[in-house]
């Protein structure tokens, strides 16, 4: 409930107008924390196993690319001419 | 004209540094050979033949490959069959390509040209890629320009040309330390005779030449995650995937695919790979089963009709050999089968909606060294 008699108004923005104080005083001395690579190298070990490339085997999956190309009305973003994996 | 449309089968790459850190140097591609033979059989068309692929880098910096496909296709389709005579014809495909590695950026350049009696496409392709935020994020991007010249037989020389410009943006970026998210988004122009001088349309039942539209543009955006779910301490490694992508064109087609899969290593040497996919289109807008108007385009390519396709398909490979640090040799087996189902292409033999089987066959060697 809003208060009503003016000293309650009066000490709800004073209360209104420290809180915004507060808030622009702490942006003032805030700084965006730089984001580091959270995993590092030696942690991508797994990310590089084969079972993680379904279609390593480049002739096998331009072969399958092709067979779709050619039937279906849709193209594009297969992901066969790379795509790439910073995981080696 | 078994194959005309191929997307370049350029590999990778590219150098934009959208992320912020440091660059991390990438690598060439691993020396590698494959040796495969493959079978395409279903709705009449069976398509099948050798393929063969060599990379081999050269001073450190630069990888060159080659690769050469065949497709014996006999083509008996129910498109085949119900307006015209069964045929065989022979596509050949070659692809040069090289590799380089220029500061943190590896750069690929490539040149293609698929070849049959009657159709003619060659294509050359840039691509760059580069690995940034300190190697978990990797940015590619691409071009594809492709010229094609088309024929007819009987008619001596070619009749028309068709050009085609494919841009394509690519994004791995490391999650975890199991699992890693993919984004790639093409965009595909066309301009020239982009339909078959073969294939006619049905207009108040009586069949006349197809009418396509001369140029076309479309885009497809795809989202994937790849993840090792390997309980802690298993002794057999496991992944899964699923990715799904959506396609949109000025021809009015929409199509998604959604495709998920499970990798598992079953003992030493033996990983096998499954997976199920879905594809579910809509109709081009000229596309008709027996148009009931006259209009300036008509077509019955059934590739451009409303139709799904489901697929089930699996391969195991066994490593024949393995030294470490100098060259695995591995044997590998694959099958897929597919099925399609047409909505609004009817079998003119039965008058039922269309629908066939097909299947995939796979046999190949591949080495790295």
């Amino acid at each position: 409930m809003a208060p009503t008699s003016p000293a309650a108004r009066a000490l709800a923005r004073l209360a209104a107008a420290a809180l915004a104080a507060s808030v622009l005083a702490g942006c003032g001395s805030w700084r965006p924390k730089p984001i580091e690579p959270w995993v590092k190298p030696y942690e991508r070990e797994r990310l590089a196993d084969p079972i993680m490339k379904p279609g390593r085997d480049e002739l096998s999956a331009r072969q399958v690319d092709h067979v779709y190309s050619v039937r279906e009305g849709s193209r594009g973003a297969t992901g066969v001419q790379g795509g790439g994996c910073g995981c080696n | 004209m078994a194959a005309t449309r191929r997307s370049g089968s350029a590999a990778v790459v590219a150098g934009v540094t959208l992320a912020a850190g440091a660059a991390h140097a990438v690598d060439l591609p691993e020396d590698r050979a494959e040796l495969m033979y493959h079978l395409y059989d279903g709705g009449g068309t069976r398509a099948s033949g050798p393929a063969v692929l060599v990379r081999k880098s050269m001073l450190d910096r630069v990888s060159v490959s080659g690769s050469y496909y065949v497709d014996a296709v006999s083509n008996a389709s129910i498109d085949v069959v119900t307006t015209a005579s069964p045929y065989k014809e022979t596509r050949n495909e070659f692809d040069l390509g090289a590799d380089y590695v220029v500061r943190d950026t590896l750069i690929h350049v490539s040149g293609s040209r698929s070849k049959e009696p009657d159709y003619v496409a060659d294509t050359a392709s840039v691509d760059l890629t580069q690995d940034v935020f300190g190697g978990m994020t990797t940015v590619a991007i691409g071009f594809t320009k492709g010229n094609d010249k088309v024929g007819q037989k009987g008619t001596p020389g070619w009749i028309d040309t068709a050009h085609h410009w494919q841009y394509r943006l690519g994004l791995t970026q490391i999650l975890t330390p199991r699992w890693l998210a993919t984004a790639n988004l093409e965009a595909v122009s066309d301009d020239g005779y982009l339909g078959s001088p073969y294939r006619v349309a049905r207009v108040f039942g009586a069949t006349v030449p197809e009418r396509d539209p001369r140029t076309r543009e479309s885009k497809a955006l795809k989202l994937g995650f790849v993840g090792d779910i390997t309980p802690e301490g298993g002794e057999r490694r496991s992944s899964v995937r699923a990715e799904y992508r959506y396609f949109w064109d000025t021809w009015n087609i929409k199509a998604s695919t959604l495709e998920l899969g499970y990798s598992r290593y079953l003992a030493p040497g033996w990983l096998a790979d499954g997976f199920v996919r879905y594809y579910k289109q809509t109709h081009a807008l000229f596309y008709s089963d027996d148009a009931q108007a006259e209009t300036l385009y008509v077509t019955r390519n059934k590739q451009l009709s409303s139709f799904h396709d489901i697929s089930v398909g699996g391969k195991v490979t066994y490593t024949l050999k393995s030294v470490p640090g100098k060259y695995d040799v591995h044997l590998t087996g694959a099958y897929q089968l597919l099925s399609f189902h047409y909505k609004d292409y009817t079998d003119i033999r039965t008058g039922s909606p269309y629908s066939f089987n097909a299947h995939v066959l796979q046999g190949y060697v591949s080495a790295t060294f």
